[in-house]
Protein backbone atom coordinates (compact mmCIF):
# COMPACT_ATOMS: atom_id res chain seq x y z
CA UNK A 1 0.00 0.00 0.00
CA UNK A 2 1.53 3.71 -0.65
CA UNK A 3 2.15 5.38 2.52
CA UNK A 4 1.00 8.74 2.97
CA UNK A 5 2.52 11.70 1.27
CA UNK A 6 1.66 14.70 3.61
CA UNK A 7 4.55 16.17 4.68
CA UNK A 8 7.07 13.97 3.79
CA UNK A 9 10.14 14.59 2.06
CA UNK A 10 11.14 12.73 -1.36
CA UNK A 11 15.04 12.21 -0.55
CA UNK A 12 15.93 9.16 -1.99
CA UNK A 13 14.51 6.55 -4.30
CA UNK A 14 15.69 4.01 -1.98
CA UNK A 15 12.53 4.96 0.44
CA UNK A 16 10.02 4.72 -2.34
CA UNK A 17 7.78 1.20 -2.26
CA UNK A 18 6.52 0.30 -5.54
CA UNK A 19 3.07 1.51 -4.70
CA UNK A 20 4.64 4.48 -4.14
CA UNK A 21 5.96 5.12 -7.18
CA UNK A 22 2.76 3.65 -9.20
CA UNK A 23 0.83 6.14 -7.07
CA UNK A 24 3.01 8.96 -8.24
CA UNK A 25 2.84 7.75 -11.93
CA UNK A 26 -0.93 7.37 -12.00
CA UNK A 27 -1.84 10.60 -10.47
CA UNK A 28 1.01 12.62 -12.80
CA UNK A 29 -0.68 10.79 -15.87
CA UNK A 30 -3.92 12.37 -14.29
CA UNK A 31 -2.66 15.91 -13.87
CA UNK A 32 -1.22 15.35 -17.60
CA UNK A 33 -4.91 15.21 -18.75
CA UNK A 34 -6.51 17.43 -16.44
CA UNK A 35 -4.92 20.30 -15.09
CA UNK A 36 -5.64 20.86 -11.80
CA UNK A 37 -4.80 24.98 -11.82
CA UNK A 38 -6.19 26.29 -8.22
CA UNK A 39 -4.72 22.51 -6.33
CA UNK A 40 -2.01 24.20 -4.55
CA UNK A 41 -3.81 27.90 -4.33
CA UNK A 42 -2.44 30.29 -1.15
CA UNK A 43 0.41 27.79 -0.72
CA UNK A 44 4.17 28.71 -1.58
CA UNK A 45 7.32 27.19 -2.68
CA UNK A 46 11.01 27.51 -1.55
CA UNK A 47 12.85 27.32 -4.75
CA UNK A 48 16.04 26.84 -3.34
CA UNK A 49 19.17 25.83 -5.75
CA UNK A 50 22.36 26.01 -4.24
CA UNK A 51 23.98 25.05 -7.47
CA UNK A 52 22.77 26.07 -10.61
CA UNK A 53 20.13 24.45 -12.64
CA UNK A 54 17.81 25.31 -15.63
CA UNK A 55 15.65 22.17 -16.58
CA UNK A 56 14.75 21.45 -13.07
CA UNK A 57 14.60 24.34 -11.06
CA UNK A 58 12.20 25.85 -13.83
CA UNK A 59 10.25 22.64 -13.66
CA UNK A 60 10.07 22.43 -10.22
CA UNK A 61 9.15 26.45 -10.00
CA UNK A 62 6.23 26.26 -12.82
CA UNK A 63 4.85 22.72 -11.55
CA UNK A 64 3.58 24.91 -8.48
CA UNK A 65 2.57 27.68 -10.59
CA UNK A 66 0.42 25.93 -12.73
CA UNK A 67 -1.26 24.30 -9.45
CA UNK A 68 -1.92 27.95 -8.93
CA UNK A 69 0.79 28.15 -5.82
CA UNK A 70 3.78 30.76 -5.67
CA UNK A 71 7.15 30.66 -5.48
CA UNK A 72 10.11 32.37 -3.92
CA UNK A 73 13.61 31.30 -3.71
CA UNK A 74 16.79 31.32 -5.55
CA UNK A 75 18.83 29.98 -8.34
CA UNK A 76 22.56 31.08 -7.00
CA UNK A 77 24.16 30.47 -3.97
CA UNK A 78 26.05 33.10 -4.21
CA UNK A 79 22.70 36.02 -3.37
CA UNK A 80 22.53 33.39 -0.20
CA UNK A 81 23.68 33.99 3.28
CA UNK A 82 25.66 30.72 2.25
CA UNK A 83 28.86 33.16 1.03
CA UNK A 84 28.48 34.54 4.19
CA UNK A 85 29.17 30.71 5.77
CA UNK A 86 25.89 30.24 6.77
CA UNK A 87 25.04 26.29 6.86
CA UNK A 88 22.47 25.11 5.18
CA UNK A 89 20.84 23.68 8.65
CA UNK A 90 19.84 27.46 9.28
CA UNK A 91 19.29 28.55 6.42
CA UNK A 92 16.68 25.77 5.77
CA UNK A 93 15.36 26.04 9.23
CA UNK A 94 14.49 30.24 8.44
CA UNK A 95 12.77 29.12 4.86
CA UNK A 96 11.04 26.95 6.45
CA UNK A 97 8.92 29.08 8.09
CA UNK A 98 8.37 30.99 5.15
CA UNK A 99 6.86 28.53 2.83
CA UNK A 100 4.79 25.35 2.94
CA UNK A 101 7.45 23.52 0.80
CA UNK A 102 10.87 23.21 -0.17
CA UNK A 103 12.65 22.08 -3.74
CA UNK A 104 16.17 21.91 -3.46
CA UNK A 105 19.66 21.44 -5.30
CA UNK A 106 22.88 21.23 -3.78
CA UNK A 107 26.32 20.35 -4.82
CA UNK A 108 27.09 18.23 -1.31
CA UNK A 109 25.71 14.64 -0.99
CA UNK A 110 23.10 13.92 1.69
CA UNK A 111 22.09 17.46 1.48
CA UNK A 112 18.68 16.96 1.47
CA UNK A 113 18.40 14.39 4.62
CA UNK A 114 20.26 17.20 6.33
CA UNK A 115 17.97 20.28 5.24
CA UNK A 116 14.85 18.15 6.33
CA UNK A 117 16.11 17.89 9.77
CA UNK A 118 15.98 21.44 9.82
CA UNK A 119 12.47 21.54 9.20
CA UNK A 120 9.15 19.93 9.56
CA UNK A 121 8.18 21.19 6.07
CA UNK A 122 8.60 18.60 3.47
CA UNK A 123 12.06 18.78 1.13
CA UNK A 124 11.98 17.68 -2.51
CA UNK A 125 15.40 16.53 -3.39
CA UNK A 126 16.36 18.12 -6.78
CA UNK A 127 19.45 16.20 -6.54
CA UNK A 128 21.79 16.29 -3.99
CA UNK A 129 25.80 16.00 -5.99
CA UNK A 130 26.11 13.03 -6.76
CA UNK A 131 23.82 11.05 -4.66
CA UNK A 132 20.07 11.73 -5.44
CA UNK A 133 17.77 12.66 -8.27
CA UNK A 134 14.45 10.62 -7.20
CA UNK A 135 12.07 13.40 -9.25
CA UNK A 136 14.14 12.54 -12.06
CA UNK A 137 13.92 8.86 -11.73
CA UNK A 138 10.05 9.26 -10.80
CA UNK A 139 9.69 11.19 -14.86
CA UNK A 140 12.02 8.45 -16.41
CA UNK A 141 9.59 6.14 -14.91
CA UNK A 142 6.67 7.54 -15.97
CA UNK A 143 7.67 8.07 -19.19
CA UNK A 144 9.10 4.46 -19.65
CA UNK A 145 5.06 3.55 -18.94
CA UNK A 146 3.49 6.25 -20.87
CA UNK A 147 5.80 5.69 -24.20
CA UNK A 148 5.56 1.39 -23.52
CA UNK A 149 1.79 1.29 -22.11
CA UNK A 150 3.30 -0.94 -19.57
CA UNK A 151 6.17 -0.49 -17.13
CA UNK A 152 6.94 -4.53 -16.42
CA UNK A 153 8.73 -6.67 -18.29
CA UNK A 154 10.83 -4.22 -20.29
CA UNK A 155 13.89 -4.93 -21.79
CA UNK A 156 16.11 -1.54 -20.95
CA UNK A 157 19.69 -0.91 -22.47
CA UNK A 158 21.41 2.17 -20.68
CA UNK A 159 24.15 3.40 -22.57
CA UNK A 160 27.28 6.00 -21.57
CA UNK A 161 28.72 7.12 -18.16
CA UNK A 162 27.00 4.04 -16.13
CA UNK A 163 30.03 4.17 -13.47
CA UNK A 164 29.51 8.17 -12.58
CA UNK A 165 25.71 8.95 -13.78
CA UNK A 166 23.36 9.25 -10.68
CA UNK A 167 20.09 8.88 -13.27
CA UNK A 168 20.78 5.62 -14.40
CA UNK A 169 21.56 4.22 -10.84
CA UNK A 170 18.55 4.97 -9.16
CA UNK A 171 16.80 4.08 -12.51
CA UNK A 172 17.97 0.47 -12.30
CA UNK A 173 17.44 0.39 -8.43
CA UNK A 174 13.71 2.06 -8.74
CA UNK A 175 13.34 -0.82 -11.98
CA UNK A 176 13.56 -3.82 -9.81
CA UNK A 177 10.40 -3.82 -8.60
CA UNK A 178 9.36 -3.93 -12.42
CA UNK A 179 11.05 -6.66 -13.23
CA UNK A 180 13.22 -5.51 -16.05
CA UNK A 181 15.73 -7.24 -18.17
CA UNK A 182 18.88 -4.74 -18.43
CA UNK A 183 21.63 -3.88 -21.08
CA UNK A 184 24.49 -1.90 -19.58
CA UNK A 185 26.38 -0.69 -22.35
CA UNK A 186 29.65 1.17 -21.84
CA UNK A 187 33.58 0.62 -21.42
CA UNK A 188 34.68 -1.62 -18.88
CA UNK A 189 35.90 1.40 -16.85
CA UNK A 190 32.84 3.16 -16.81
CA UNK A 191 30.40 0.67 -16.45
CA UNK A 192 27.94 -0.01 -13.53
CA UNK A 193 29.20 0.05 -10.34
CA UNK A 194 29.33 -3.48 -8.60
CA UNK A 195 26.95 -2.48 -5.66
CA UNK A 196 23.89 -1.93 -7.79
CA UNK A 197 24.99 -4.97 -10.12
CA UNK A 198 25.11 -6.86 -6.45
CA UNK A 199 21.51 -5.30 -5.81
CA UNK A 200 19.87 -6.50 -8.75
CA UNK A 201 21.32 -10.38 -8.80
CA UNK A 202 19.90 -10.54 -4.80
CA UNK A 203 16.85 -9.41 -6.79
CA UNK A 204 16.74 -11.76 -9.36
CA UNK A 205 16.88 -9.12 -11.83
CA UNK A 206 18.78 -10.26 -15.61
CA UNK A 207 21.35 -7.87 -16.59
CA UNK A 208 24.51 -8.30 -19.25
CA UNK A 209 27.22 -5.63 -19.88
CA UNK A 210 28.14 -4.94 -23.59
CA UNK A 211 30.70 -3.28 -25.50
CA UNK A 212 28.52 -1.62 -27.97
CA UNK A 213 24.86 -1.09 -29.02
CA UNK A 214 24.71 -2.46 -32.07
CA UNK A 215 24.57 -5.82 -29.99
CA UNK A 216 21.40 -5.25 -28.23
CA UNK A 217 19.54 -2.40 -30.01
CA UNK A 218 17.22 -4.83 -31.98
CA UNK A 219 16.20 -6.83 -28.32
CA UNK A 220 15.87 -3.45 -26.47
CA UNK A 221 12.41 -1.19 -25.58
CA UNK A 222 14.31 1.49 -24.18
CA UNK A 223 17.86 2.89 -24.86
CA UNK A 224 18.25 5.52 -22.04
CA UNK A 225 21.34 7.14 -23.62
CA UNK A 226 23.94 9.21 -21.47
CA UNK A 227 26.69 11.45 -21.74
CA UNK A 228 30.32 9.91 -21.57
CA UNK A 229 32.70 12.79 -20.60
CA UNK A 230 35.76 13.66 -21.89
CA UNK A 231 36.99 14.92 -18.57
CA UNK A 232 36.67 11.11 -17.09
CA UNK A 233 39.60 9.69 -19.37
CA UNK A 234 43.14 9.59 -17.83
CA UNK A 235 44.38 8.91 -21.64
CA UNK A 236 42.48 11.25 -24.22
CA UNK A 237 43.41 8.65 -26.89
CA UNK A 238 40.86 5.89 -25.32
CA UNK A 239 38.31 8.74 -25.38
CA UNK A 240 38.94 9.06 -28.74
CA UNK A 241 38.71 5.11 -29.51
CA UNK A 242 35.35 5.21 -27.79
CA UNK A 243 33.45 8.36 -28.58
CA UNK A 244 31.66 7.01 -31.88
CA UNK A 245 30.92 4.20 -30.00
CA UNK A 246 27.86 5.26 -27.55
CA UNK A 247 26.59 7.71 -30.28
CA UNK A 248 23.43 6.90 -32.06
CA UNK A 249 22.48 7.99 -35.47
CA UNK A 250 19.65 6.48 -37.33
CA UNK A 251 21.75 4.13 -38.77
CA UNK A 252 21.87 1.89 -35.61
CA UNK A 253 18.42 2.76 -35.43
CA UNK A 254 17.42 0.99 -39.18
CA UNK A 255 17.34 -2.83 -36.51
CA UNK A 256 15.30 -1.37 -33.48
CA UNK A 257 11.82 -2.70 -33.16
CA UNK A 258 9.10 -0.60 -33.73
CA UNK A 259 7.95 0.39 -30.10
CA UNK A 260 12.03 1.18 -29.05
CA UNK A 261 12.18 4.57 -27.28
CA UNK A 262 15.48 6.83 -26.67
CA UNK A 263 14.91 8.61 -23.46
CA UNK A 264 18.16 10.77 -21.94
CA UNK A 265 18.19 12.71 -19.07
CA UNK A 266 19.25 15.73 -20.77
CA UNK A 267 21.63 18.18 -21.88
CA UNK A 268 22.76 16.06 -24.24
CA UNK A 269 26.01 17.07 -26.47
CA UNK A 270 26.79 14.60 -29.30
CA UNK A 271 25.89 10.98 -27.90
CA UNK A 272 22.47 11.56 -30.06
CA UNK A 273 22.57 12.59 -33.54
CA UNK A 274 19.73 15.46 -34.19
CA UNK A 275 18.51 13.29 -37.01
CA UNK A 276 17.44 10.86 -34.84
CA UNK A 277 14.79 13.75 -33.48
CA UNK A 278 12.95 13.35 -36.45
CA UNK A 279 12.31 9.56 -35.93
CA UNK A 280 9.17 7.58 -34.09
CA UNK A 281 11.81 6.29 -31.78
CA UNK A 282 13.07 10.07 -30.58
CA UNK A 283 11.58 10.46 -26.95
CA UNK A 284 13.54 12.56 -24.74
CA UNK A 285 11.74 15.62 -25.26
CA UNK A 286 8.39 14.02 -24.15
CA UNK A 287 10.55 12.78 -20.86
CA UNK A 288 11.64 16.25 -19.82
CA UNK A 289 8.36 17.49 -20.80
CA UNK A 290 6.87 14.90 -18.30
CA UNK A 291 9.13 16.45 -15.14
CA UNK A 292 6.23 18.64 -15.26
CA UNK A 293 3.31 16.56 -14.26
CA UNK A 294 5.58 14.35 -12.00
CA UNK A 295 6.43 17.44 -9.72
CA UNK A 296 3.12 18.65 -9.75
CA UNK A 297 2.27 15.15 -8.39
CA UNK A 298 4.64 15.14 -5.97
CA UNK A 299 4.32 18.88 -4.96
CA UNK A 300 0.16 18.04 -4.24
CA UNK A 301 0.76 14.93 -2.50
CA UNK A 302 3.60 16.29 0.38
CA UNK A 303 1.30 19.25 0.80
CA UNK A 304 -1.64 17.15 1.28
CA UNK A 305 -3.78 18.09 -1.62
CA UNK A 306 -3.76 14.68 -3.39
CA UNK B 1 50.07 -18.74 37.65
CA UNK B 2 49.10 -16.31 35.30
CA UNK B 3 51.03 -13.04 35.18
CA UNK B 4 49.23 -10.15 35.06
CA UNK B 5 51.01 -7.84 33.27
CA UNK B 6 48.00 -4.90 32.97
CA UNK B 7 47.20 -4.44 36.78
CA UNK B 8 43.80 -5.55 37.78
CA UNK B 9 40.86 -3.31 38.36
CA UNK B 10 38.31 -3.03 41.31
CA UNK B 11 35.82 -1.23 39.22
CA UNK B 12 35.52 -0.35 36.16
CA UNK B 13 35.10 -2.34 32.30
CA UNK B 14 38.10 -4.92 30.83
CA UNK B 15 37.66 -5.06 27.25
CA UNK B 16 39.51 -8.06 25.74
CA UNK B 17 40.40 -9.57 23.07
CA UNK B 18 40.93 -6.78 21.24
CA UNK B 19 42.62 -7.67 17.75
CA UNK B 20 46.57 -6.45 18.63
CA UNK B 21 47.27 -2.80 18.01
CA UNK B 22 43.92 -1.78 17.93
CA UNK B 23 43.80 -0.78 21.40
CA UNK B 24 44.44 2.89 20.69
CA UNK B 25 41.63 3.14 17.80
CA UNK B 26 38.93 1.38 19.91
CA UNK B 27 40.00 4.00 22.91
CA UNK B 28 39.28 6.76 20.33
CA UNK B 29 36.60 5.00 19.05
CA UNK B 30 34.69 5.35 22.37
CA UNK B 31 36.44 8.77 23.43
CA UNK B 32 37.34 6.71 26.53
CA UNK B 33 40.19 9.27 26.76
CA UNK B 34 38.30 12.17 27.01
CA UNK B 35 35.77 11.20 30.04
CA UNK B 36 38.27 11.68 33.04
CA UNK B 37 38.37 7.67 33.63
CA UNK B 38 41.99 6.16 34.66
CA UNK B 39 42.18 4.09 31.21
CA UNK B 40 45.14 1.33 30.79
CA UNK B 41 45.99 -0.43 27.76
CA UNK B 42 48.18 -3.46 26.83
CA UNK B 43 49.33 -4.65 23.35
CA UNK B 44 50.47 -7.68 21.88
CA UNK B 45 49.51 -10.07 24.74
CA UNK B 46 49.84 -13.73 23.11
CA UNK B 47 45.89 -15.08 22.63
CA UNK B 48 44.61 -18.34 21.56
CA UNK B 49 41.45 -16.97 19.86
CA UNK B 50 43.47 -14.12 18.01
CA UNK B 51 47.27 -14.80 17.87
CA UNK B 52 48.17 -11.76 19.45
CA UNK B 53 45.62 -9.56 21.64
CA UNK B 54 45.36 -5.90 22.98
CA UNK B 55 43.35 -5.46 26.82
CA UNK B 56 41.77 -2.21 27.81
CA UNK B 57 40.85 -1.68 31.20
CA UNK B 58 38.36 1.62 32.35
CA UNK B 59 38.55 2.23 35.71
CA UNK B 60 35.58 3.02 37.75
CA UNK B 61 32.83 3.37 34.78
CA UNK B 62 31.05 0.66 33.30
CA UNK B 63 30.35 0.90 29.48
CA UNK B 64 26.86 0.28 28.45
CA UNK B 65 25.46 -2.46 25.85
CA UNK B 66 25.16 0.05 23.58
CA UNK B 67 28.60 1.83 23.86
CA UNK B 68 30.46 -1.74 23.44
CA UNK B 69 28.52 -2.76 20.40
CA UNK B 70 30.72 0.08 18.65
CA UNK B 71 33.37 -1.34 19.56
CA UNK B 72 32.22 -4.32 17.07
CA UNK B 73 33.71 -1.91 13.72
CA UNK B 74 37.31 -2.56 14.76
CA UNK B 75 37.00 -5.99 17.84
CA UNK B 76 33.90 -7.77 16.41
CA UNK B 77 35.34 -10.41 19.17
CA UNK B 78 35.88 -8.49 21.89
CA UNK B 79 34.15 -9.48 25.12
CA UNK B 80 33.74 -7.02 28.12
CA UNK B 81 33.52 -7.82 31.40
CA UNK B 82 32.24 -5.56 33.83
CA UNK B 83 34.38 -5.64 37.23
CA UNK B 84 32.34 -4.76 40.62
CA UNK B 85 34.42 -5.22 43.68
CA UNK B 86 37.40 -6.73 41.94
CA UNK B 87 34.81 -9.24 41.00
CA UNK B 88 33.74 -10.59 37.29
CA UNK B 89 30.38 -9.73 38.01
CA UNK B 90 29.06 -9.92 33.67
CA UNK B 91 30.60 -10.51 30.56
CA UNK B 92 28.95 -9.96 27.31
CA UNK B 93 30.17 -10.51 24.11
CA UNK B 94 30.09 -7.99 21.38
CA UNK B 95 27.04 -7.87 18.78
CA UNK B 96 26.94 -5.84 15.96
CA UNK B 97 24.95 -2.95 16.10
CA UNK B 98 21.98 -1.81 13.45
CA UNK B 99 23.93 1.93 13.17
CA UNK B 100 26.81 3.53 14.64
CA UNK B 101 26.35 7.20 15.53
CA UNK B 102 28.61 10.18 16.07
CA UNK B 103 31.97 7.84 15.92
CA UNK B 104 32.84 8.09 12.26
CA UNK B 105 33.62 10.17 10.20
CA UNK B 106 32.45 9.84 6.00
CA UNK B 107 35.09 8.52 4.62
CA UNK B 108 33.03 10.68 1.13
CA UNK B 109 34.68 14.51 1.28
CA UNK B 110 31.69 15.47 -1.11
CA UNK B 111 29.32 14.32 2.31
CA UNK B 112 27.32 17.20 3.66
CA UNK B 113 28.67 15.67 7.07
CA UNK B 114 32.17 16.83 5.97
CA UNK B 115 31.48 20.32 5.29
CA UNK B 116 29.12 21.49 8.67
CA UNK B 117 29.20 20.30 12.04
CA UNK B 118 26.52 17.49 12.26
CA UNK B 119 26.52 14.18 13.30
CA UNK B 120 27.24 11.05 11.67
CA UNK B 121 25.13 7.90 11.17
CA UNK B 122 25.78 4.78 9.44
CA UNK B 123 23.66 1.70 8.79
CA UNK B 124 25.55 -1.42 9.29
CA UNK B 125 24.67 -4.30 6.41
CA UNK B 126 26.41 -7.77 7.38
CA UNK B 127 27.15 -10.29 3.91
CA UNK B 128 27.94 -13.61 4.98
CA UNK B 129 30.99 -12.17 7.16
CA UNK B 130 31.89 -8.97 5.69
CA UNK B 131 30.84 -5.86 7.52
CA UNK B 132 29.89 -2.32 5.38
CA UNK B 133 28.50 0.45 6.16
CA UNK B 134 26.07 3.04 4.49
CA UNK B 135 26.36 6.51 5.36
CA UNK B 136 22.82 8.01 6.55
CA UNK B 137 23.18 11.36 4.56
CA UNK B 138 25.38 10.37 0.98
CA UNK B 139 24.16 7.09 0.82
CA UNK B 140 27.37 5.82 0.10
CA UNK B 141 28.59 2.35 1.24
CA UNK B 142 32.25 1.74 2.53
CA UNK B 143 33.55 -1.50 3.19
CA UNK B 144 35.10 -1.96 6.85
CA UNK B 145 38.56 -2.05 5.79
CA UNK B 146 37.78 1.98 4.63
CA UNK B 147 35.84 2.68 7.34
CA UNK B 148 38.36 1.94 9.56
CA UNK B 149 41.03 5.04 8.80
CA UNK B 150 38.17 6.95 9.34
CA UNK B 151 38.00 6.74 12.92
CA UNK B 152 39.31 9.92 14.50
CA UNK B 153 43.05 8.89 16.32
CA UNK B 154 44.44 9.72 19.20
Amino acid sequence: MASNFKGRDIISVRELSKDDILRVLTLAESLKKTPRPNLLQGMVMGSCFFEPSTRTRLSFETAMQKLGGRVVGFADPNVTSAQKGETLYDAIKIIGQYVDVIAMRHPLEGAARRAAEATDKPILNGGDGANQHPTQTLLDLFTIQECQKKINNLTITMVGDLKYGRTVHSLAQALIHFKPKFYFVAPEFLQMPDYILAELKSAGIAFQKKNTIKEVIAQSDILYMTRIQKERFSDISEYEKVKDVYVLGNDLLAKAKPNLRVLHPLPRVNEIATEVDATPHAYYFQQAENGLYVRQALLGLVCGKL
Amino acid sequence: MRAYKVYSIENGTVIDHIPAENGLALISLLGLHRRGSVVTMGTNFASKKLGKKDIVKIENRELTPDEFNQVSLIAPMATINIIRASKNIKKYTIAMPAFFERIIKCPNHKCITNSEACATKFYSQMKGKSLSLRCHYCEKVFPQDEIKNHIPRL
